[in-house]
């Protein structure tokens, strides 16, 4: 796994997937269509805001709502390298996993996190760093059922593996 | 100390002698579904992992369902993929535009999920078969690419919240009303990662209809799936349906909860859910007088013939609105030709509502519906979230068919006993 660094975008609670991704652009399985409009129902600007690497940092319940795994895939395709949250809503947690989308739970990264922050987050060891004042948060690492996941390359390449 | 649903039926799946919560376990999955907008994703991951066959051709469900019949060109070709994946691997449970249903509703019609079973779906709403007693919950496309492969996948078994609810319903009171209350009580990360199972001689009381209504929201409350034991009701509903024989599952009485709710329903009014949260659960009185553009009766959650029933009720021998637009969209192509022979249909088209062929459509803001800018819906549908039904500034309160009815016919949202 690797160290991201990039600029905080700071959303509330409850963001729900079609928020991250609305419907209306569900008649495509095309990446970078969908990173188009990724956001777009929270921040209607975000995609045209955003550097890659920028970091998304939420609230509680973030990928709540549809299962669609478009929502991940958007974030993913419009170069957010991570997203950090409260807490993550159950099928968006899973989806970001299977599709290789690296997320962090911290609340107190969650509430300290200011929009335009310039933070550097280490997976592996679930750690956040604010890079002007150095604070440095502490996230729940990965269970090491997921880890093994993540290691293969998200959830094909692990079924690859076991149906070999 | 015993086992709650959740856990025996994970259990069994998984050939344990028992799991416990937080457990990490691989399970045998019974059933798998995809739908138009979910398929595709997972049609391509199942051919990046280079297997030729399905792991079971009559385990499988695809569905077209969510811009069917085809709203666009790019719609069409989302369907088109999935229409000859199904065809080019034999799947038995492929349902074209005519012979369908919204997912959540054709399958257990059809009796292809089943009391004790394993059930994915690529939907977040596969939560609805709970009502028969099967685990089953939402995943995204990679993990039913997964499924369709090797018929297996990891879950992490969830801690349970029982709700049990006692006293005896109003008139115009039902499932979707128990389940919008519960939500309102519990918000809606109340039960993530959970199993919400609900109990009681409310509950017991119920239709299918109406507790399908009620496990198909437990998503919203964060829930992994929603659950009520099986019993006369459910096997009465699966008499002449179930297609595979089955072995019903109920939680041992000394079953261990995260948390146990007892709720009395006595004074509880019909539930409006307004925008824009599933919790934001509020009595009916408390509502009346919102002015309303257009009305849905249909979905996932609404569509049933017993949902059909209550909305006719109210709308025989009158007319919707001047002010209002009625869409009324029976959720299968069994429960339309049904609620045709029922005269239901007639008196919907008489009261000057719209009746669509069955397709999900309005709920996600797909088609057949969608709302302007600061338009505002009563919908029988799932979720009132900013934008969900058509323009962002749109607005859409939750109710059962029979506050959507007198919506209808009183331009606002009212009570019904006052139609």
């Amino acid at each position: 796994m690797s160290v991201f660094k990039g600029k905080v975008w700071t959303f509330g609670h409850d963001i729900d997937t079609d928020a991250i991704i609305p419907a209306r652009y569900l008649n495509t399985t095309d990446e970078k269509e969908l990173a188009n409009h990724c956001m777009e129902d929270a921040d209607p600007q975000f995609v045209d805001k955003i550097s890659p690497g920028d970091i998304i940092v939420a609230g509680k319940n973030f990928g709540c709502g549809s299962s669609r795994e478009h929502a991940p895939i958007a974030i993913k395709a419009a170069e957010i390298s991570c997203v950090i949250a409260e807490s993550f809503a159950r099928i968006f947690y899973r989806n970001a996993i299977n599709t290789g989308l690296p997320i962090l739970e911290s609340k107190e990264a969650s509430e300290a996190l200011k929009r335009g922050e310039q933070v550097q987050v280490d997976l592996e060891k679930g750690e956040i760093k604010e890079l002007s004042s150095g604070r440095t948060f502490q996230a729940v690492p990965f269970p090491p059922f997921m880890q093994e996941i993540i290691r293969s390359g998200g959830l094909i390449n692990y079924v690859k593996e076991r149906v070999k | 100390m015993g086992h709650t649903m959740s856990e025996k039926i994970l259990a069994r799946a998984a050939s344990q002698k028992k799991v416990a919560p937080g457990d990490l376990i691989n399970a045998r999955v019974d059933m798998a579904l995809g739908n138009d907008i979910t398929a595709p994703v997972a049609i391509k991951e199942f051919q990046k992992i280079g297997v030729t066959d399905v792991f079971d051709r009559e385990r499988i469900a695809l569905i077209p369902d969510h811009f069917t019949p085809n709203k666009d060109i790019a719609a069409a070709q989302q369907s088109k993929l999935v229409r000859s994946f199904a065809s080019d691997m034999g799947i038995k449970h492929y349902y074209e535009v005519g012979r369908m249903g919204i997912e959540h509703a054709l399958l257990p019609e059809l009796g292809l999920v089943l009391p004790g079973e394993v059930v994915i779906g690529a939907d977040s709403h596969t939560c609805t078969y709970g009502a028969l007693g099967a685990f089953s919950t939402g995943v995204g496309s990679t993990d039913l690419a997964a499924v369709m492969a090797t018929g297996e996948l990891w879950f992490k078994v969830p801690p349970t919240i029982r709700v049990h609810f006692k006293g005896e319903l109003r008139p115009y009171v039902g499932g979707k009303d128990l389940i919008l209350y519960t939500i309102g009580q519990l918000g809606v990360d109340g039960a993530r990662y959970c199993s919400l199972e609900f109990s009681g001689p409310v509950v017991e009381n119920l239709s299918m209809d109406d507790r399908f209504s009620m496990c198909n929201m437990a998503i919203e409350a964060g829930a992994k799936t929603g659950l009520i034991p099986p019993d006369e009701v459910t096997f009465n509903y699966l008499q002449g349906r179930a297609v595979r024989p089955f072995e019903a599952v109920v939680p041992d009485a000394d079953a261990e909860f995260l948390e146990y709710y007892s709720w009395e329903v006595e004074g509880l009014e019909p539930q409006v859910s307004l925008p824009y949260s599933p919790a934001n659960a509020e009595p009916v009185s408390k509502t009346a007088g919102e002015p309303v553009d257009q009305v849905v009766i249909g979905s996932c959650t609404n569509g049933r013939m017993e949902d059909l029933r209550q909305a006719a009720r109210l709308l025989e021998g009158r007319k919707v609105h001047p002010r209002v637009r009625l869409i009324v969209i029976p959720a299968t192509q069994e429960i339309y030709r049904q609620a045709m022979r029922e005269g239901l249909l007639e008196i919907f088209v008489e009261a000057e509502g719209a009746v669509s062929t069955p397709t999900c459509g309005p709920c996600l803001g797909g088609h057949m519906g969608i709302l302007g800018e600061g338009e505002s819906a009563v919908a029988t549908t799932n979720r009132n979230f900013v934008g969900r039904m058509g323009h962002t500034s749109s607005k859409v309160y939750l109710s059962n068919p029979s506050v959507a009815a007198a919506a209808a016919v009183a331009g606002c949202i009212t009570p019904p006993e006052e139609i």
